[in-house]
């Protein structure tokens, strides 16, 4: 399995005390969808922008496509980018955003642009100003993907959009990668969205990696785990709490384990995605809770 | 890239030379009837009858037109330092479409280069074109008013507005790039091109060539005898008509003896008791007014400068320090030149603060 | 030509999905033996979901022998279901009812026969895993 992105120890700070990122070290496989997924101010902007180039490293290293993240052209050839809120010329038209795209880049299928606005029932003559969110979107996205790159990272692309125009990104989108094989790395917040198109996942919480794994792997090896209330707590030895919530009566886990559990005091149930996400993004007061909740967790 | 930074600046662009045309037109239609009032009316006038009636007369017309052309060259480069030169990156770094444009494969160096570029050939032209027009319509006027050389006019005329223009543009660019918002960019622009512009008038233009010396035997149709501001009275320089100084640009105009003292007003006192007591000076033609002679002193008072100046004139005599008429277009050059090489610099600079990533 | 569709609440992973809706339409006789299954494309440009996961459903349903990949064609049904399960399910319905009376003689309410069920299920399920 080849490597699209590879991160060690990157870390990006701002000023002189707000790391936006820190100790980042990832291994983002290639032929894969891969959501990144955070709260706000999390990191996730900065780790696509500095996986493109837009921003420089404070410390580590990052690696796209077996090259340093640059303005070479033929490292930009290679590597699509969508940023947050799609930022497009407004007083350009369509069909100019289409011939600077053919003009700055090499490899740049103009048919299949032309094609895919058509698709969308854009006027090619409006001004970009004047499309709706949507319809930007896809202008931003046919952009990205008119010129064939082997990469493409989105950053919240379908954030402010309607249902309808998100549903139709995520289409366009998931019929490029089974066209060309397109790598693509989709930051959201949307877990949803996230389930339906990825099968890698990249959580990031105040500004660090706190999860990264195939989704299926994950979530096969993720259980919850419900019972009476207890305050210590015997797992297998290779069980690792990540969440837990108490009430007088009742104890809920969270936990990450590669072996079944099958002891019978517990009711195992498996974990959907969300809930998983949700109790990684918030591994740092999960912390702070089992301290201050008393849970001991025996090997 | 080049079709992009043509694309981006065009809107702007033909505005503003459709403005430039529409000046175009005013000019063309009056320019004609400036050179032929001028013609008609001036040019004969020393044969036909007053000249100083003809030629106030003359400077009057299209009064409004040379009003606005005034303002209009003052302060289009600037406009164009402000208006082309600031949002040329800083507006991207606003909008954000500079990560539309740094996705796409070209380098960085590539994209503010080529912006740059298109944008000063585009402000050079702008700038050459209107210089062009207005030296041209303003030609006759230029000839009965100020000298052309003369500071105030010097920036308005020839291609000197192409050099500031050019300057006014990288100077916004280049700070556009820095602070990264337009309309900070542009306040700041305004402020660095007017300070640089009253430096070099004022302490540079006049040293780039030495000046020449001319010396002047005193003479009573030439200097007169005032005081300036509050001063003692004492014989002044005045403005010699020699050929050599026609149109030229003149620093100082001092009485000096043979070893570079200056006259002193207690010396002329003592040399000249007739004109240093009061009344006969306000029947002496106003200082500098030389060459036009409105007025005409009384016999007495005539007689008195006479006298004073033929006494003086063995030890002291007028020196001017100046710059030729021939060397205008040298002046012109070189100023045109230092601004657009300073252009190229803060142009060079600003690629080279390119480089380093912004965060 | 069946159509897929995706419930994104019900837990269950999408390819399962998938299978699971192409052995009901078979069971249900909505798919027939040399029926084709929508591309890969299709599915993907209908749904919004990683293609991944669709290759991953019809791999399932060929491991299963219900259908086989034709290169550069599509993908075709093989095998229905019907018979097979029909006569399979008798016997078991019987016991199953049989059951049933038993749970609910002993006094079980519907929510209790059914997590009773699936707790069962899922211990077993996880011996067979083990």
């Amino acid at each position: 399995m080849s490597v699209a992105v590879t991160t060690d120890g990157l870390g990006k700070r701002y000023g002189r005390r707000r790391w936006a990122l820190s100790d980042c070290s990832l291994e983002v496989p290639s032929g894969h969808v891969v959501g990144l997924v955070g709260p706000n101010g999390a990191g996730k902007t900065t780790l696509l922008n500095l996986a493109v180039g837009l921003l420089s490293a404070t410390t580590g290293t990052i690696s796209v496509l077996g090259g340093n993240p640059s303005d070479r052209p033929e490292q930009l050839a290679r590597v699509g980018f969508v940023a947050q809120d799609t930022p497009t010329y407004s007083h350009l038209s369509v069909a100019d955003h289409l011939h600077l795209g053919a003009r700055l880049n090499p490899g740049w299928d103009a048919h299949w642009a032309a094609k895919r606005i058509a698709e969308t029932g854009v006027d090619p003559t409006q001004k970009a100003g004047q499309l709706s969110g949507g319809q930007r979107a896809q202008l931003a996205l046919t952009l990205a993907l008119a010129k064939r790159p082997e990469l493409l990272l989105l950053d919240e692309p379908v954030a402010g959009l309607d249902p309808l125009a998100r549903r139709e990104f995520l289409q366009t989108l998931m019929i490029a990668v089974a066209d060309d094989g397109v790598t693509v790395v989709l930051s959201s917040h949307l877990v949803a969205d996230l389930e339906r198109v990825s099968d890698y996942l990249i959580v990031l919480a105040a500004a660090h990696v706190e999860l990264a794994g195939e989704v299926e792997h994950l979530l096969a090896t993720h259980r919850r785990l419900v019972g009476p209330r207890r305050d210590s707590v015997s797992l297998p030895g290779d069980c690792r709490v990540i969440d837990a919530s108490h009430t007088d009566r009742q104890t809920t886990l969270l936990v990450r384990t590669d072996t079944p559990i099958h002891d019978p005091a517990w009711i195992v149930e498996d974990i959907d995605l969300e809930d998983l996400v949700l109790a990684y993004m918030g591994q740092t007061s999960n912390v702070e809770r089992n301290r201050r909740s008393g849970l001991r967790v025996q090997p | 890239m080049t079709w992009l930074a043509w694309r981006q600046l065009r809107p702007s662009a033909v505005a503003t030379f459709g403005a430039l045309l529409a000046l175009a037109v005013a000019l063309a239609v009056t320019g004609p009837q400036l050179v032929h009032v001028y013609d008609t009316t001036v040019k004969p006038c020393p044969s036909i009858g007053d000249c100083s009636d003809a030629i106030t007369a003359f400077g009057n017309k299209y009064n409004v037109l040379q009003q606005l052309l005034t303002i209009v060259m003052q302060v289009a480069p600037a406009l164009l330092g402000l208006f082309w030169g600031a949002p040329l990156v800083a507006r991207e770094l606003e909008t954000g479409t500079y990560k539309l444009a740094w996705t796409q494969s070209v380098t960085r160096t590539r994209w503010l280069a080529t912006k740059l570029a298109v944008t000063a050939l585009a402000t050079g032209a702008l700038a050459g074109l209107l210089s062009l027009a207005v030296t041209w319509w303003s030609a006759p006027l230029d000839k009965v008013g100020t000298n052309r050389f003369d500071g105030s006019v010097f920036g308005e005329r020839g291609i000197t507005p192409i050099g500031y223009a050019l300057f006014a543009f990288a100077v916004g660019a280049l700070l556009g790039l820095l602070i990264r918002r337009t309309l900070p960019a542009m306040a700041a622009t305004l402020v660095a091109f007017i300070a640089v512009r009253l430096v070099f008038s004022q302490l540079i233009r006049p040293h780039l060539m030495t000046p020449l010396r001319a010396t002047f035997t005193l003479l009573a149709t030439v200097n007169g005898y005032a005081s300036f501001n509050g001063s003692t009275s004492n014989l002044t320089a005045g403005s010699p008509s020699d050929a050599s100084l026609q149109n030229a640009w003149i620093y100082s105009a001092r009485i000096v003896d043979a070893a570079g003292r200056a006259l002193t007003p207690q010396a002329t006192a003592s040399a000249c008791p007739q004109l240093a007591n009061g009344g006969l000076r306000a029947q002496l033609p106003p200082a500098g007014s030389a060459g036009h002679v409105h007025a005409v002193p009384t016999q007495a008072a005539g007689q008195a400068l006479q006298q004073c100046v033929t006494k003086l004139s063995d030890s002291y005599h007028t020196i001017l320090s100046y710059q030729p008429a021939n060397r205008y277009w040298t002046f012109q050059a070189l100023e045109t030149a230092i601004f657009a090489a300073l252009a190229i610099c803060l142009a060079g600079v600003a690629l080279w603060n390119l480089r380093k990533h912004l965060s | 030509m069946i159509e897929f569709r995706l419930d994104s609440t019900s837990g269950v992973s999408p390819y399962l999905q998938l299978v699971h809706q192409v052995r009901q339409a078979l069971r249900l006789g909505m798919l027939e033996e040399g029926d084709q299954l929508p591309t890969v494309k299709e599915v993907v440009a209908r749904l919004a979901i990683n293609p991944n996961t669709v290759l991953k459903a019809y791999r399932e349903l060929e491991h299963e022998g219900l259908a086989s990949a034709r290169p550069g064609v599509g993908t075709f049904i093989t095998r229905t279901l019907s018979d097979a399960s029909l006569a399979a399910h008798g016997p078991l319905r019987r016991e199953m009812s049989r059951w049933l009376v038993k749970a609910r003689q002993a006094g079980l309410d519907d929510e209790s026969i059914e997590a009773l069920f699936r707790d069962t299920f899922r211990s077993a399920s996880a011996e067979d895993v083990a």
